[in-house]
């Protein structure tokens, strides 16, 4: 296989400029990580700052509803509130040992730059974050959290003005200050080395899941399930079980609205392979190769790609893909609220949702895991609006 | 096999310039720039005006190598519904027309989607001689090159002042038509100032390529132009034009600037 090919899809489709940055990453994936200084402080940040291992939960009451085990990996309780800060300080923690004094990201809906901005301040790097301006303004609260904590938020007025234009802002800030500076990608995606280097990063959540099933049932999941935007935490979920044939995994794509021809963010079930971001990837786009704006109620699902090893792991049958509306993620979100005192990231919301709306083709007595990316207090306004705009639609008809 | 075997229109192009004593003109200009039909009257006069070889920008969506100007004209472009198919119809219709010969640039997916041999199938009816794709590295240019050169048509490499001697050498092994150095460290069009370090690298990658060596992105004044005679063959222009033509002027006027 090509080097940073997973199957036919990834690669390194950059600019020449950016050439010796990757291959400097590279290089340092190579050198730096697997040593003994890097595990051992890495391992230290994750036990005392992020707070690993995060919990496996077994819903109580939905299980007894749905007649099989929902088990929820809690990557909610992560500092921060979502999995992205196992990348970010393995990132981070990179930026330190290479030398470099800045680090800087593209966030969509502010997680990865919550994140990022962080893992900085933690560790005493300057940080610099693009995010597209429609972006800023829906996620305000985020954009202020970042501030507080001393990093530099730059509006991206491009574009569509969302996460894949801060992406493209974010290359072209790289291209200029790849001396100082290292790139911290936000998902498991972009040029190689970047999707293998945040799988590696995210892999501990698959990793914990194997050991706390073992230690708590004395046996492997049945399903592995996981909401794919860039598809970070799903790989991260996923990687562990790849090679247990047993294992079932489905990640979850986000089908939009859910009316036919409407704007989504299910580059695997209705998209077409091409090349944006540095990789050779299913994306939305037209037959020309514009790449389409993409929707979700969850912004942080809301990208035209997806990661190159989800690609590959969907052309070889490994794992199954499906779709969640935006509809179906908010009554997930709502349910997992309400009867198990959780409130979900409408994200990981996407995942709930396909466990439901399968709950009859899931097995009796089943071991459903699903992963939790992030919890949903930053969702409570879009949840809000789309409540309202639900009761007057009903009001109408 | 050695691109250096071929004929290169492209080469032969800024050859013939050098043996007037002179650097070569390559202007660049999205397609369907400022609107479809006056595109085709700039590139007339380009053509007429002395430029040796033109660029013809494709546009795309997400183009990420390129600056404000460059990015705003593409996207204004893309809402005329210019597309690879147009460009190559029109290219066709005006076959035998221009003197220069004509190179497209623009990003991998366009390109991609329209599939490579169909570009290799067409050029020569439309007097396309090269490609230019900004997102195309060497690791990832093999097979394209291969493609391309079947139907005669040169990928254009693109090499920087960050590009270190191995991976010069490894392009001038591979590279034909001319290469191109990308002037700063930076996006197109955003810089004033030619830096020193630049110079030195000139120098490195001059050395490595038996192609001519074109300089592109950032060139704002003819005096730029001059510290780098004989260190380069070709000089291109693309947001110098576009914001020339944004104002008010046209090609004619611009090349004569340049001349």
């Amino acid at each position: 296989m090509k080097k940073g090919y997973f199957g036919d899809f990834g690669g390194q489709f950059v600019p020449e400029l950016l050439m010796p940055p990757l291959i400097e990453l590279e290089k340092a994936c190579e050198d730096i990580v697997p040593g003994e200084a890097f595990q051992n402080t890495l391992h230290e940040l994750l036990a005392d700052y992020v707070g690993r291992p995060t919990p496996l939960y077994l819903c109580r009451n939905l299980s007894k509803r749905l007649g099989f085990n929902l088990w929820l990996k809690r990557e909610d309780l992560a500092h921060t509130g979502a999995h992205k800060i196992n990348n970010t300080m393995g990132q981070g923690l990179l930026t330190k040992m290479m030398g470099k004094p800045c680090i800087m990201a593209e966030t969509g809906a502010g997680q990865h730059g919550v994140a990022t901005a962080t893992a900085a301040a933690m560790l005493g790097l300057d940080c610099i974050v693009f995010m597209g301006a429609v972006d800023v303004r829906r996620q305000a609260h985020n954009v202020r959290r970042m501030e507080l904590l001393g990093s530099k938020v730059v509006p991206v007025e491009s574009g569509t003005r969302t996460l894949k234009d801060a992406i493209n802002a974010a290359l072209r800030y790289w291209i200029e200050n790849q001396r100082t500076t290292h790139y911290c990608f936000g998902t498991a995606a972009g040029p190689h080395p970047f999707p293998t280097l945040v799988r590696n990063f995210q892999s501990i959540i698959g990793r914990e899941a194997r050991q706390q099933m073992m230690e708590k049932v004395g046996k492997l999941p049945d399903y592995v399930v996981a909401c794919v935007g860039g598809g970070s935490n799903a790989i991260g979920m996923f990687h562990e079980f790849i090679p247990l044939d047993s294992v079932r995994i489905v990640g979850v794509e986000a089908a939009g609205t859910g009316e036919p021809g409407c704007y989504n963010s299910a580059p695997l079930n209705l998209g077409s392979p091409g090349v944006l971001h540095g990789m050779h990837t299913p994306l939305l786009q037209t037959e020309d190769g514009q790449i389409l704006p993409s929707h979700s109620i969850s912004a942080g699902l809301d990208y035209p790609g997806v990661g190159p090893e989800h690609a590959e792991l969907h052309a070889s049958g490994r794992a199954a893909y499906g779709m969640a509306n935006d509809d179906q993620a908010l009554d997930a979100c709502l349910e997992l609220t309400k009867v198990e005192g959780i409130l979900p990231a409408l994200e990981s919301s996407h995942a709930v949702a396909w466990v439901l709306a399968n709950k009859d083709k899931i097995e009796p007595g089943a071991d459903v895991a699903v992963c939790l990316s992030g919890r949903g207090d930053k969702d409570t306004f879009i949840i809000e609006e789309a409540l309202a705009a639900r009761e007057s639609k009903e009001k109408r008809s | 096999m050695s691109a250096a075997m071929i004929e290169s229109g492209l080469e032969a192009a800024i050859r013939a310039a050098a043996k007037e004593g002179r650097l070569a003109l390559v202007p660049f200009l999205p397609a369907g720039y400022p609107d479809k039909d006056r595109f085709f009257e700039e590139l007339d006069q380009l053509d007429q005006g002395g430029a040796d070889i033109i660029e013809i920008g494709v546009p795309f969506s997400d183009p990420v190598a390129d600056g404000p100007v460059v990015e705003e004209a593409s996207l204004h472009c893309l809402e005329l519904g210019v597309n690879l198919g147009w460009i190559f119809d029109e290219l066709a219709k005006r076959k035998g027309r221009y003197k220069a010969p004509l190179v497209l640039m623009g990003y991998m997916n366009p390109f991609y989607q329209y599939g490579f041999d169909k570009i290799a199938d067409r050029a020569k009816e439309a007097g396309v001689a090269g490609l230019v794709v900004p997102d195309l590295p060497l690791e990832e240019s093999f097979d394209v090159r291969k493609t391309l050169a079947a139907g005669g048509v040169d990928l254009v490499s693109l090499v920087g002042l960050n590009t270190s001697a191995e991976r010069l050498a490894e392009y001038a092994a591979v590279s034909s038509g001319f290469v191109y150095f990308v002037s700063v460290l930076g996006v197109t069009g955003v810089r004033n100032a030619l830096p020193d370090e630049m110079l030195e690298h000139l120098k490195m990658a001059k050395q490595a390529f038996d192609v001519p060596l074109a300089l592109g992105f950032g060139l704002k004044s003819p005096e730029q132009l001059v510290p780098l005679k004989g260190l380069v063959d070709a000089a291109v222009f693309g947001s110098a034009l576009i914001r020339h033509i944004k104002d008010g002027g046209d090609s004619a006027s611009f090349m004569a600037r340049w001349k």
